[in-house]
């Protein structure tokens, strides 16, 4: 039996495979470390960084619901000058993609993160988190407006030096227009979705479950929503795209591919199991060796219709 | 950090809606310390989707004890597994009670309320490696919520007893026990776990008497491994308000920190 070449050229960055852990399910990554030598899988996305450190939501800021979490932490951390003096340093030996999660208040904060980040050697891409809904009011974040997608994507480009990674919502009529806005403003990749708007109740009550009312949906339970807008955009642009939301095995990973996505990012499993990416990679080599697939990503889009 | 995920339950107990179980996990025996817990897989599905998080209630050199209510889903669906089956945990982790050797040949207080009994008959038998006499305080509603007083006595543990409803020991909150205790003697220290009145209640006392004390939490966790910042609660650091994870930075806190619910 052959080899299965399981690398990915997005293009703007070389992957060793199409798993990269999600922003927010993995720390800085160093938590991770203790588990499994983190060389082995295609990258990761460290949790979101704004300028200053911030608290976040107050709590409660988990729920389960029927095989989901939402979640309302509101990217509480350290900041991006802390991860640069503090992390960054720490996670230089590996030999992995590194990427990082740009947040802002307004499009200014997010160009300053990004231009601070580029500063540094270490770092393989910038993901631009325009699409948390914990963040704002009612959830609301700026990919969930072409236009203003593209007013923030443009106004990172025109600072940053290293590739950008366009993160969108869910929470929209209409997301290819989001991601053609993300597109014909520069961004090299994008990655979808970010979680979904809701809400649970606790009956007895008649209190909402979370402190901050509202937060994101995650896990299998989004899974199928997010595999039908990962198709509907992978059509559309022409950019790399890297599809999240519920993969919890390599079935899921691999049907995301064939919707169209270069790679795959894991997300809520890593909460369960510290080592999903791994089991997932290893799950995926074996269905293309079973499938006598030599170049695994020969299977992105190949949907049959 | 070990999982295992070959944990064999090689002896399971259970008293109403409490239960004991005795898990074959070498690894994380050997580096397990009073405090700290477990996050256990309690289903193959999806539903519910996390891990539990459970105190240890013991270890020995090849094996760790977990003492849980079954009050929900996670916990009802763990109670079922038998003895001979295997589970997959996480562990050990967090921050766990600190150990003083200056407690040696000196009296100390574990206050623990219902299912909050759990890490403190770990804690306890180390405070009597160390040589410092632990006394366990332990309330619960009724006589049924006190399953584990004969295994206390049976360690040699000094143990008072409470219940709410006066079914057996003291009659009244176990913070009253540890209230009227206090007018004869005064503890090198207090560590406590139970419910969160019970533990705010035992915060004023121990502040009016100027007791140093350590109180383990309860929170909805994500990850366990601070990975998720799901856990956080408010703590007074600095004099600032900040919130910490209860997986990592504890779960166990000096009372002093603890901002407690409705402050």
């Amino acid at each position: 039996m052959t080899m299965v070449d399981l690398s990915v050229d997005l293009g703007f960055i070389k992957l060793k495979n199409p798993v990269l852990a999600a922003s927010g399910t993995f720390g800085y990554g160093l938590e991770f470390k203790p588990f499994f030598n983190l060389d082995m899988i295609g990258g990761f996305v460290v949790k979101g960084l704004y300028f200053n450190p911030r608290e976040g939501n107050p709590p409660p800021r988990l729920v389960e619901t029927p095989s989901g979490l939402i979640n309302s932490v509101g990217l509480q951390g350290i900041g991006v000058e802390a991860f640069c003096r503090e992390i960054l340093p720490q996670l230089d030996q590996l030999d992995t993609a590194i990427i990082a999660n740009v947040c802002g208040e307004e499009e200014e904060e997010y160009a300053r993160v990004a231009e601070y980040l580029g500063r540094f050697k270490g770092l393989d891409a910038l993901e631009l988190n325009i699409s948390c809904p914990n963040v704002r009011e009612g959830g609301k974040c700026p990919a969930q407006d072409a236009e203003a997608t593209y007013r923030t994507v443009r106004k990172v480009k025109q600072v940053a030096s290293l590739p950008i990674i366009t993160k969108l919502s869910p929470n929209v009529t209409d997301i290819v227009s989001v991601a053609l806005a993300a597109e014909e403003a520069g961004s090299e990749g994008i990655s979808l979705v970010n979680t979904f708007l809701a809400m649970a109740i606790e009956l007895k009550t008649r209190k909402p479950k979370l402190g901050n009312i509202l937060g994101g949906l995650s896990g299998p339970a989004i899974k199928p929503i997010a595999l039908r807008m990962v198709w509907q955009v992978a059509q559309a642009v022409k950019i790399p795209v890297i599809g999240l939301g519920g993969i919890f095995t390599a079935e899921d990973a691999l049907e995301f591919m064939v919707a169209g996505a270069a790679a795959v990012q894991v997300g809520t499993a890593n909460f369960i199991d510290p080592e999903a990416c791994l089991k997932i990679i290893e799950g995926m080599k074996k269905w293309a060796e079973e499938n006598g697939i030599n170049r695994l990503s020969e299977i992105t889009g190949s949907l049959k219709i | 950090m070990i999982i295992d995920r070959q944990a064999r339950i090689v002896e399971k107990k259970n008293w109403g809606r409490y239960f004991l179980f005795r898990l074959k996990s070498p690894e994380i025996a050997r580096s397990s310390q009073p405090g700290q817990f477990l996050m256990i897989k309690v289903s193959e599905t999806t539903s519910p989707l996390l891990r539990r998080p459970l105190s240890l209630h013991y270890r020995s050199n090849q094996e760790v004890e977990i003492f849980f209510q079954a009050t929900g889903m996670g916990t009802e669906l763990l109670s079922k597994k038998k003895a001979g089956e295997t589970l997959d945990i996480l562990g050990p982790l967090g921050r766990g009670f600190s150990l003083n050797k200056e407690f040696k040949g000196k009296e100390v207080f574990c206050v623990g309320g219902g299912r909050g009994i759990a890490p403190l008959f770990f804690l306890a038998k180390e405070l009597q490696l160390l040589g410092a006499r632990p006394t366990i305080f332990y309330g619960g509603k009724t006589s049924g919520d006190l399953p584990l007083r004969s295994k206390l006595e049976e360690a040699g543990l000094e143990i008072k007893i409470s219940t709410d409803d006066g079914s057996t020991g003291f009659r009244g909150l176990v913070t009253s026990l540890v209230e009227n205790e206090l007018q004869s003697q005064k503890p090198a220290f207090v560590y406590a776990c139970g419910p969160e009145a019970m533990m705010k209640k035992l915060s004023e006392i121990c502040l009016k008497n100027e007791l140093s004390a350590e109180f383990s939490l309860e929170s909805i966790m994500g990850c366990g491994i601070g990975a998720c910042w799901g856990c956080v609660r408010p703590f007074r650091k600095n004099g600032e308000i900040h919130y910490l994870k209860v997986c990592q930075d504890g779960p166990v806190f000096h009372s002093r920190e603890i901002v407690w619910m409705g402050e």
